[in-house]
């Protein structure tokens, strides 16, 4: 499903910038092409609930919710044709149904479809999810797969979801025009049976998925907040002549983390808040920017029902819709801002064709907002709105929902069977598991030492180097980066004098000196009074080797073996006998010889030249004059700069 | 065959499988056994001696803007004060961070190009991602640098790291195939791959040792392996991670590493001890690590996260010295400069930022 192309970041990037796909435009059966190949948290993806898991879902359901459902959706599956194009509301929706359909069934590819359930499923995640009256649909539909689930499940995937999705549009008309109180009692407890069975589904496969982790530890600090005695105070404020309801705010919130958890300031609560609102789970009352302020502006907690870790996805057309109804409902809170206004009017260019669909949906779903509690439709229209805040980010503000491409197309990939040849392994669970046991043995074999000697070897290691560390020692010449001024590396290219902290340093190990070009030609300068030089020049060379293209390899390994270490070599190195063994078998294996060929040699020599050489150098007056002729030049310079300790 | 042979092979294998599941297990408990034995005391209480940290004089000093995606990585050059970088919008941009002036912008024929690397010599730069592939450009004039590109490796997954092992002659990669390898860079010949992984591989880092023969890798299989590079084989592992490792760095000394990982933890595991000494991990982190980088002692290791900051922990002490703020999305790559004067951090903000 997850292709190995661009397309994929093409479609995140679409999604996350509202540049809406051209692909809309286009006959419905292609319309949806961007959808399968983008990550599993998209709608699509998340379209194989199985009957198991909306059955017991409808089972929470009161008994008997809507008595047209079931029958409705028993008849459809098999009798409604193609729905005809004249009609044009018809016709609209159609081209909005088939691209569901096209989804579905690319996506069954991967995960099988069990029948109508994920046929409605699909449509209530790709259609609009706010609590109004398409909540009310989401319920019919869902309970009506639920109701006969069992004998859909053994349907097609296509066809089924196809009717079904009939079943659920014709629906759409029948419950928008005879919404009774009891339907709106029941938008509540339906939303939860839509969330549960979606939540249901990802937990096979995407539990562990790098935003779901934060997610779910989001939602488990959410509910402490909300914890009854111990949590954020939620109250519902006068003001004037109306009622703010179930608000908190900002410095309530923010002094409540600073009492529950371990973070360090206000600076660091304050981030914290903010990311739990920049993510969706709590929103200022009336502003589209997710932040958070440490004053009295006044926060609200966003429902379950649009927490991000439900893998919403939504659609420009559920955008379309809503947007569309906010311009219905004459309240100056739901007013569009400016960039929602753009938005709006590039949404409608685009759908041009379906506009009528998309309007007939946002006034029946107007229609029924407006039959609610004054103060609940307070509170619901604010979540919704941050919902799409979230989903929809004002310009300038962070999509938290974009997913990692890296994690994206791995957990896409092994859930479909492509991709890596990683995924195939990880799918073996004997090879996998084999492999953790020879990991293990090899573990066990092994010879180790006492933590406690570890550790005193890491703050050796501190004690040694924490002057040459720039983040907590002030060097002796001004940090460029601090400063603006570049003396210090000036002074390291063009000075002939090498400053005492780096002699200093190589008495820290051979590497250090080796590391250092200066210190690499005092040492080669030593070993040569020595009569020595030969390990060096060997050990050099072998490392030059190792670095050079392939296509040079076998000459230069020729020339090391003919320099130093041949019966009659000009410049033999004292390696043991057993060394030079396996370094000829190497040279001459049949396979021709590998750049690694003189590694034993090469180390037996580095630790000779470290046991021996390094250690009289460093005893010696050449080492000692060279450390005490560069401390006098150090010491003969002021220090002009003032570095603060 | 009878559906009775099918379901005495499936009992066999179930059989299998339990038996493996339980010599794995055994093991593990073998293993903590042994490995407690030596676990006479912890790191925090032998560094007890050292004062602690008390102030980090680290703030922002350079941004770099230019970017018009998420910037997914970022390399210094050998000469201290340039930088690479590659982000979403399929560009390479090399700055001059001192001055933050924009040298050369490369566009790849590719969008998300999430690995990048300098050469040595700081004569080439390599990197790839969504391509699969690694690609290596001489450092000359734009359009020089884009007639002269050549692909040097091909993976069957995204390319996620690389890394030239002390020559530019060599590049070494990783990839979510799972494995990574050793490409020649003349001939693009591969000259070793290393199997091992069961997950993507993240990240991976060169030991920092004379002979320059083994790195580490970490993978969204929750592990870290240290690889030889000469045989291809796993040398040691280090599990523990509670999801995904995603940055691997070895500590300066060269026989300890550090890791971070999407459980929003950053662990120290010690070659020699062959175990984790530490854990950097805090309550209220509860976003995933995305990079992570030593100071030149070893002592302070700046991790990159989700949430937008990049932590400052003692490693000695496993406590949080300080909180970076700035960027204002997730970090992506953190990293000190080669002579240790800064660190650069890059975003999926766009920017790129230096600290010092």
């Amino acid at each position: 499903m997850v292709t190995m192309n661009s397309e994929a970041d093409k479609t995140q990037a679409t999604n996350a910038t509202l540049a809406m796909s051209s692909a809309e435009k286009q006959p419905a059966a292609e319309s949806t092409s961007p959808l399968p190949k983008s990550p599993p948290a998209t709608a699509a993806a998340g379209v194989a609930v199985t009957t198991e898991c909306s059955v017991p879902a409808a089972a929470s359901l009161p008994p008997v919710p809507v008595p047209a459902a079931a029958p409705a959706a028993a008849t459809t599956q098999t009798s409604v044709p193609t729905p005809a194009p004249e009609a044009l509301a018809n016709g609209n929706s159609n081209a909005n149904i088939e691209e569901v359909v096209v989804a579905v069934a690319s996506t069954a590819a991967g995960a099988t479809v069990n029948g109508g359930a994920a046929g409605v499923v699909t449509s209530v995640a790709a259609a609009t999810p706010p609590p109004s009256a398409k909540t009310v649909n989401v319920r019919d539909t869902t309970t009506s797969a639920g109701v006969s689930g069992s004998s859909a499940s053994k349907s097609s995937g296509l066809l089924t979801v196809s009717s079904n999705h009939h079943h659920h549009h014709h629906h759409q008309q029948s419950s928008s025009s005879s919404s009774s109180s009891q339907q709106q009692q029941q938008a509540a407890p339906s939303t939860v049976v839509v969330q549960s069975s979606s939540q249901h589904q990802r937990s096979n496969k995407n539990e562990d998925a790098p935003n779901i982790l934060v997610y779910k530890k989001m939602e488990a600090i959410i509910e402490k907040m909300q914890a009854e005695s111990t949590g954020v105070a939620v109250r519902t404020v006068k003001a004037f002549m109306s009622k703010v309801p179930s608000v908190f705010t900002g410095a309530d919130l923010v002094a409540w983390i600073l009492k529950n958890f371990d973070v360090e300031d206000v600076t660091e609560a304050l981030h914290f808040a903010h990311l739990l609102s920049s993510h969706g789970y709590i929103f200022p009352i009336d502003d589209h920017a997710l932040t958070v302020k440490n004053d009295g502006t006044f926060y609200r907690f966003q429902t379950p029902y649009f927490w991000p870790s439900n893998c919403w996805e939504p659609e420009n057309t559920d955008y379309a819709v809503y947007l569309c109804k906010r311009t219905m409902q004459n309240k100056t809170r739901l007013e569009l801002a400016d960039y929602e206004a753009e938005n709006l009017a590039k949404l409608q260019k685009m759908f041009s064709r379906k506009w009528e669909f998309i309007f007939m949906q946002a006034e029946s779903q107007s229609k029924v907002a407006k039959k609610r509690d004054k103060l609940e439709r307070k509170v619901l229209d604010s979540q919704e709105r941050a919902f799409w805040d979230v989903h929809r980010p004002m310009p300038g503000c962070v999509n938290t929902t974009e997913i990692d491409i890296k994690k994206a197309y791995r957990r896409g990939g092994s859930s479909h069977g492509t991709g890596s040849s990683g995924a195939s392994v990880a799918k073996n669970p004997v090879e996998q598991l084999s492999r953790i046991i020879a990991l293990r043995k090899q573990k066990l074999e092994r010879r180790t030492i006492k933590v406690s000697k570890a550790a005193e070897a890491l703050v050796a290691y501190y004690d040694q180097y924490n002057e040459f560390d720039y983040f907590i020692t002030s060097p002796e010449l001004p940090n460029p980066w601090q400063t603006d001024s570049t003396e210090m590396w000036d002074t390291e290219k063009n000075s002939k004098e090498v400053p005492v902290r780096r002699v200093k340093r190589w008495a820290f190990s051979l590497r250090e000196l080796l590391n250092d070009a200066i210190g690499r030609d005092q040492f080669t300068k030593f070993l040569e009074k020595e009569y020595s030089g030969e390990n060096l020049k060997f050990w050099e060379s072998v490392q030059e080797m190792k670095a050079l293209p392939q296509s040079e390899i076998k000459e230069a390994i020729h020339k090391i073996w003919q320099e130093f270490l041949a019966p009659d070599a000009p410049c033999p190195v004292n390696v043991d006998s057993k060394s030079v063994e396996l370094a000829r078998e190497a040279v001459n294996s049949p396979n021709g010889p590998n750049r690694w060929c003189f590694d034993v040699a090469a180390s037996h020599v580095y630790h000779l030249m470290k046991s021996d050489s390094y250690s009289r150098y460093l005893r010696s007056d050449m080492y000692k004059d060279y450390l005490n002729c560069s401390r006098k030049k150090i010491k003969s310079i002021p220090n002009l700069f003032g570095v603060k300790r | 065959m009878s559906e009775g042979a099918v379901s005495a092979s499936n009992v066999n294998a179930n059989e299998k499988m339990a038996n493996l599941l339980k010599e794995a297990e055994n093991l593990k408990t073998k293993l903590e056994e042994e490995r407690s034995k030596l676990n006479d005391v912890n790191l925090s209480n032998i560094a007890e001696r050292l004062e602690q940290i008390a102030y980090v004089n680290i703030k922002p000093r350079k941004v770099l803007k230019g970017h018009q995606a998420k910037v997914l990585c970022t390399d210094w050059s050998p000469d201290k004060r340039h930088i690479i970088s590659s982000s979403q919008d399929g560009r390479l941009i090399i700055w001059d961070a001192f001055t933050t002036n924009k040298e050369h912008a490369v566009t790849m024929p590719t969008t998300w190009i999430m690995a990048c690397a300098y050469a040595p010599s700081g004569n080439f730069v390599a990197c790839g991602g969504l391509d699969n592939k690694v690609t290596v450009y001489p450092i000359t004039s734009d359009e020089e640098m884009a007639a002269k590109k050549r692909t040097v490796g091909t993976h069957t997954s995204y390319m996620s790291c690389c890394i030239y092992p002390n020559s530019d002659q060599q590049i070494l990669t990783g990839s979510g195939d799972s494995t990574c390898a050793l490409w020649d860079v003349e001939s693009g010949q591969l000259l070793q791959s290393f199997h091992g992984h069961s997950g993507d591989v993240m990240a991976i880092d060169l030991a920092p040792n004379e002979t320059g023969n083994t790195f580490v890798s970490g993978s969204c299989d929750r592990m870290a392996f240290i690889w030889d590079m000469r045989s291809g084989h796993v040398v040691q592992s280090f599990e523990g991670h509670q999801s995904d490792v995603n940055s691997v760095k070895f500590h300066p000394c060269g026989d300890a590493i550090a890791t971070g990982s999407d459980d929003s933890s950053c662990r120290l595991y010690d070659m020699r001890a062959d175990r984790e000494v530490a854990v950097f991990a805090k309550e209220s982190i509860i976003f995933g690590v995305n990079s992570v980088d030593f100071s030149v002692s070893g002592r302070l290791l700046f991790a990159g996260y989700n949430d937008y900051t990049v932590n400052l922990w003692d490693t000695l002490k496993s406590e949080r010295v300080c909180l970076l703020y700035g960027h204002e999305n997730k970090v992506s790559c953190v990293q000190v400069s080669p002579d240790g004067t800064a660190l650069s951090t890059g975003s999926w903000d766009y920017t790129i930022r230096v600290w010092a």
